[in-house]
């Protein structure tokens, strides 16, 4: 794919966000991550399985009208960890940056532990350690290294 | 200690446990001297599963402390069997105690509860979590009988629920120990402890039989195989048989092996073995007194 074909389908959207460098596969993970499932109406464009020069193979996420919070950023981190945002406004990319992976996530998985005390009925919100091959359970310890997006507490 | 709250064994560092046995030590030569050193203070017991040795032994802690002990009481007699959520119940007690010990069934009760209260707070298990404070008393047995260095120890029985085990093995790590752990396929040690050993650079040796790893022990730690984990009775006889100790298995022992086991025991260990110089779970028992004494001591004092 040549830099022109990328401008192309980066410049499609107005405004919003285009998460790149997805791993093939998980564009889909990136939107249960957003929350997005159609229902509120964003206008979403995804791009699977494409040829890339430092991928294999990659997704491309677009969201017209979302400009996504960092705490979004950062969870996208644990299944995207090659990804790079751009914020785009008025057609042009304003920002744009790979993503860090953060120390913990909080409220956005849940725990597969039936025994830990997240899944309680506790006023408490979930809290992983991320780790360098995975993610822990700041509670019961739980360790999740595989399929970490079938995690994402859908609540 | 720095912390306000122990909830895990991962927590501790070694200069942490080696003040709470050595003020233990203290307390054992001379209990009289801290005899009147907490009068009117009140420790709330908030036991959310059965428990006689543990809790038993953290009442009389704070009374030969000179204080007192406010029991939740039974579940079935609680608020908690109206429905109330445990961060409640936690920042209720809160209000009636100085000092709180928390076991409940559901491993990280005790992370999130005290993130819900301002006084001290000790886990007293959560689950097939941890269990810190049987992990100082057993640190404090095995320094009395073996010592804490060079030390080589086999862990046998249930790893993978027994909570004991994850925190003597996580603590462990401190002393540079050669750990052992000895049990069925099934019942190994979870990912969760692994990853702490490895983290702390212990090597994780596993057997599934006893033999070949006893002549070197100086301390064999023994766990009930508990029969409730096993869906088909006649596997759990299977299994149990073949981690059961007596007089004729520490043939193979050295001489001076010390043999512990938080209790109770069911039928791991024979009782022909309570009268030789190998038994050390009764002592480890009772040391939970003058540890946990030593614990709520400088937990109370603010002994940072």
């Amino acid at each position: 794919m040549s830099d022109t074909d990328k401008q192309l389908r980066v410049s499609k959207i107005e405004n919003g966000t285009v998460i790149d460098h997805v791993h093939g596969g998980q564009a889909l993970n990136v939107l249960a991550i957003l929350g997005i499932d159609g229902s509120g109406g964003e206008q979403v464009a995804i791009g699977m399985n494409v040829p890339s020069d430092t991928l294999a193979t990659k997704d491309i996420v677009k969201v017209e009208g979302r400009e996504l919070s960092q705490d979004e950023v950062d969870v996208l981190s644990l299944i995207a960890p090659d990804a790079t945002i751009n914020i785009v406004r008025d057609y042009e990319v304003v920002e744009k940056h790979r993503v860090d992976r953060p120390g913990t996530v909080t409220g956005v998985l849940s725990c597969p532990n039936r025994n830990c005390i997240t899944n309680a009925d506790e006023p408490v919100e979930t809290r992983f350690d991320v780790l360098r091959d995975g993610v822990r359970c700041e509670f019961c310890g739980q360790i999740i290294r595989e399929d970490i997006a079938s995690h994402i507490d859908d609540d | 200690m720095r912390h306000d709250h122990l909830l895990t064994a991962n927590q501790l560092t070694r200069e942490d446990i080696e003040l709470v046995l050595d003020r233990a030590a203290e307390v054992d030569a001379n209990p009289a001297a801290f005899g009147k050193r907490h009068a009117g203070t009140l420790l709330g017991l908030c036991f959310f599963e059965p428990s006689t040795r543990t809790k038993m032994s953290f009442e009389a802690a704070m009374k030969r402390l000179g204080g007192d002990v406010v029991d939740m009481g039974s579940v079935d007699s609680s608020s908690v069997k109206k429905g109330e959520s445990l961060a409640d119940t936690v920042r209720v007690v809160e209000g009636y105690a100085d000092a709180l010990v928390l076991r409940h069934p559901l491993m990280g009760a005790a992370k999130m509860a005290s993130e819900f209260v301002d006084v001290p707070l000790v886990n007293a298990g959560d689950g097939a979590g941890h269990h810190p404070t049987q992990t100082l008393l057993d640190l404090y047995t095995i320094r009395e009988n073996a010592g804490l260095d060079d030390l080589t120890i086999g862990i046998m029985g249930d790893l993978k629920y027994g909570r004991t085990v994850h925190s003597l093995a996580t603590a462990l790590t401190n002393f540079g120990a050669s750990q052992h752990f000895v049990s069925p396929e099934s019942l190994k040690l979870p990912r969760s402890v692994r990853y702490d050993l490895h983290e702390a650079g212990a090597t994780v040796r596993e057997h599934t039989d006893l033999e070949a790893v006893l002549p070197q022990l100086d301390v064999l730690y023994v766990t009930r195989i508990q029969r409730e984990r096993f869906p088909d009775e006649n596997e759990y006889h299977r299994i149990a048989g073949e981690y059961q100790i007596d007089a004729e298995t520490l043939d193979a022992a050295k001489d001076d092996l010390t043999v512990m086991h938080p209790l109770p025991r069911v039928d791991e260990i024979a009782p022909e073995i309570d009268d030789t110089d190998h038994a050390r779970y009764f002592e480890q028992a009772h040391n939970g007194v003058p540890v946990r004494m030593a614990l709520l001591d400088m937990l109370l004092e603010g002994d940072s």
